[in-house]
């Protein structure tokens, strides 16, 4: 354990950095065994051609995460590039309609490129300059992994491809924008279902013909080891830092913590350093669509069976032969049949607990933020903050619900002027 | 059943590679598939592989992703799978499946193997089974009495390819370019190197796959590997003739061009 994790001195007071070597020697619990397997979730079902590239990032990783000049170097670009550390807000006209529950919201929508995405592209990015890398590619749903990837290219100098579902290119243009004035190629993916999981396809077959010079930034806690494991270090920033300022606000630890869960690195990244705070419940939002019965939803946890995809042993939209079912959602970051191996074993041990927010229940909770709060978050970040609704409600007016708000939700106007009629 | 081991040491015998031919199961049509395969045995193919098609082929380049599709559309099912190996091997080639490994995990290791070796089939091929992840598969295989055959890449070190080789029964995949299927105007200048790394590590045939697509390529790789792999170049075939009846023809035209490069 952290001193931070202890409830001591912050870790990070005492290395200057805000995060330090011990936040991402992965002590917490939860660090997957040698072959990257959280129980008997995650692992690598990826062709061999790939296994010396994963093992390639992963023997980088694991010296950077010890090393002070890396973490010195991602501190630096995390506080004067990403704006870090980002506040928490305390939102009590939102939080009315929670029973009355106190409602914090840690303010990813406030980064640099507006969501929690930066945290982790900045760390891969740094990293694929160790493996001497000059291209990277990505996937993309709602288009902020990809803005932020663009981002960390242009900052680096490094050639970049976001690959995009084609539904996902039209429901977010603005960021496809973004994305080609940063100097990225996107390329529209019209396979499948055209949206997040045919684009993570296409970077695989990409990957697999260019592995000597590019780096496939993997954008959220799923894929084969190590993505899951370092995806989630660096997003891990969120709730290190959210902990320590709901212990200065509040006197204690919150009640729960609250995020949306798309492939997952939001919620991983918030949950982690709570994991060890037993008293802390720990709530994940999935995509329900348009409900759990209409078959329209991206209910991975909650509606899944163990499978495999993307290279990873995971919970899975699957039939019965194996064969994935296409998700639906009306956020496009949230639009995923598969979620990260971590998810799948906090799940099963039972210290995360996974529900459904609908569509509706979204865009109500998005609505509702943008009145009370004047804050227009992201609509994957809707489904948390719709969640967090609710859990007010249970835990009554003496609980503290921590909110990681992942980002903001500029990107969405688009589907927000069609549902609102505005 | 014929067995990889059979079709082997009869191509050493008459001294030259086996051809090795892939279609998925379902593709143009599920008839259409046992045609087609029995069309490229009477020509010359020594062991079909059928794909079996799955959502999400991230190894495969447009053509497979193309015809699987389709595959998928006109409802294909692993019994269907089934009986497509049932219908091929009846043709006296050996017949293998190759298949992402989601759906077989999901029907259980154990009904899988022993439902393939019922319907006659040989083996497997699992492009994206590491060893790591492969002993449920290893035990289901060896009891129901079907090979395994796994992939190695221009990319391994030795220590992965001794990993791989260990777990592989009949032969040994090596892929011939870091890539996705689909045929190329060269084949991949890494193979010939890769075939000798592994050879060092087994006794077992190696045969090349990816990118070879016609007789001369057919040739080149003949001189040095065991077997010659090809798949999207049948498909392609398939894809742009007019009717069946054409289609089978340039494929039984395709094959008897690549049977010709294996004895060169
Ligand atoms: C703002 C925001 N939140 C959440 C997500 C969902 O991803 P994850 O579950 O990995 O956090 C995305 C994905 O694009 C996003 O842009």
């Amino acid at each position: 354990m952290t001193q931070s994790a202890q409830g001591g001195q912050p870790a990070s007071e005492a290395e200057g950095t805000l995060i330090t070597p011990a936040d991402l020697a992965g002590t917490r619990g939860g660090e997957p065994d040698v072959h990257g397997k959280f129980g008997v979730f995650g692992g690598r079902y990826v062709p061999e051609a790939l296994i010396p590239a994963l093992d390639e990032v992963a023997a980088e990783y694991d010296k950077a995460r010890t090393d002070l000049g890396f973490i010195r170097e991602f501190d630096h670009l995390l506080r004067t590039y990403a704006g870090r550390p980002t506040t928490i807000t305390e939102v009590a006209r939102f939080a009315e309609q929670a029973g009355g529950a106190r409602i914090l919201l840690k303010r990813e929508d406030l980064t640099h490129t507006g969501a929690h995405k930066i945290n982790n592209v900045l760390g891969q990015a740094l990293l694929t300059k160790r493996l001497g890398k000059t291209r990277v590619i990505a996937e993309t749903g709602a288009g902020q992994h990809g803005v932020a990837t663009a981002t960390a290219a242009a900052l680096m100098g490094l050639e970049c491809v976001i690959y995009m579902g084609a539904v996902d290119c039209e429901r977010q243009a603005l960021n496809v924008a973004r994305m080609k004035l940063l100097g990225a190629t996107v390329v529209p993916v019209t396979n499948g279902s055209q949206t997040l999981k045919d684009a993570i396809n296409e970077a695989f077959r990409d990957w697999v013909t260019n592995v000597d010079h590019t780096h496939y930034l993997f954008g959220t806690v799923a894929g084969p080891h190590p993505f899951p494991e370092i995806v989630r270090d660096f997003a891990s920033i969120i709730g290190v830092e959210a902990r320590r300022q709901v212990l200065e606000l509040t006197g204690r630890l919150p009640d729960a913590v609250a995020a949306a869960v798309g492939g997952g690195s939001n919620a991983i990244g918030i949950f982690h350093a709570f994991i060890g705070d037993e008293n802390v419940q720990l709530h994940g939002y999935e995509a329900g669509g348009r409900g759990a019965e209409s078959g329209e939803h991206a209910l991975t946890l909650t509606k899944g069976s163990v499978g495999v995809l993307h290279g990873s042993r995971t919970y899975v939209l699957q039939d019965e032969e194996g064969q994935t079912i296409e998700s639906h959602s009306i956020s496009a970051g949230l639009d995923y049949p598969g979620v990260g191996p971590e998810h799948a074993w906090l799940k099963d041990s039972g210290r995360a607990v996974y529900h459904g927010i609908t569509d509706a229940e979204a865009m109500e909770a998005f609505a509702l933020l943008a009145r009370t709060e004047g804050i227009i978050p992201a609509l994957e970040s809707s489904h948390a903050l719709a969640g967090a609704l609710k859990l007010g409600r249970e835990l009554g007016p003496e609980a503290t619900i921590l909110v990681n708000l992942s980002g903001r939700g500029d990107k969405d106007m688009g589907t927000a002027m069609k549902y609102f009629n505005l | 059943m014929t067995t990889l081991q059979t079709v082997f040491e009869k191509a050493r015998s008459e001294n030259r590679a086996a051809l090795v031919g892939y279609l998925p199961a379902g593709f143009p049509t599920k008839d259409g598939a046992v045609a087609a395969a029995t069309a490229m045995v009477e020509a010359g193919c020594d062991v079909i592989e059928i794909g079996l098609p799955y959502s999400d082929p991230l190894m495969d380049g447009p053509t497979i992703q193309d015809a699987v599709h389709r595959s998928l559309t006109n409802g294909t099912r692993i019994a269907d799978v089934m009986r497509t190996v049932e219908g091929v091997a009846r043709t006296g080639a050996a017949t293998l499946v190759m298949t992402y490994w989601n759906p077989v995990d999901r029907y259980g290791a154990e009904r899988f193997a022993r439902d393939l070796a019922s319907a006659g089939g040989a083996g497997t091929i699992t492009p994206d089974l590491t060893p790591e992840e492969s002993d449920p598969w290893l035990t289901a295989s060896r009891e129901a009495g079907i090979d395994t055959v796994f992939l190695v890449a221009p990319s391994s070190p030795d220590e992965r390819i001794e990993r791989v080789v260990s777990c592989c029964t009949g032969f040994v995949y090596a892929a011939s370019l870091m890539g996705v299927t689909g045929a190329r105007e060269t084949v991949g200048s890494a193979a010939e190197g890769l075939v000798k790394k592994t050879r060092a590590h087994t006794s077992l045939p190696v045969c090349v796959g990816l990118g070879v697509g016609n007789g001369s390529q057919a040739a080149e790789v003949a001189a040095y590997a065991d077997g010659v792999i090809v798949g999207s170049a049948f498909i392609r075939r398939l894809l742009d003739a007019p009717d069946e009846k054409s289609g089978l023809a340039s494929v039984r035209e395709l094959t008897y061009e690549l049977a010709r490069g294996v004895r060169r």
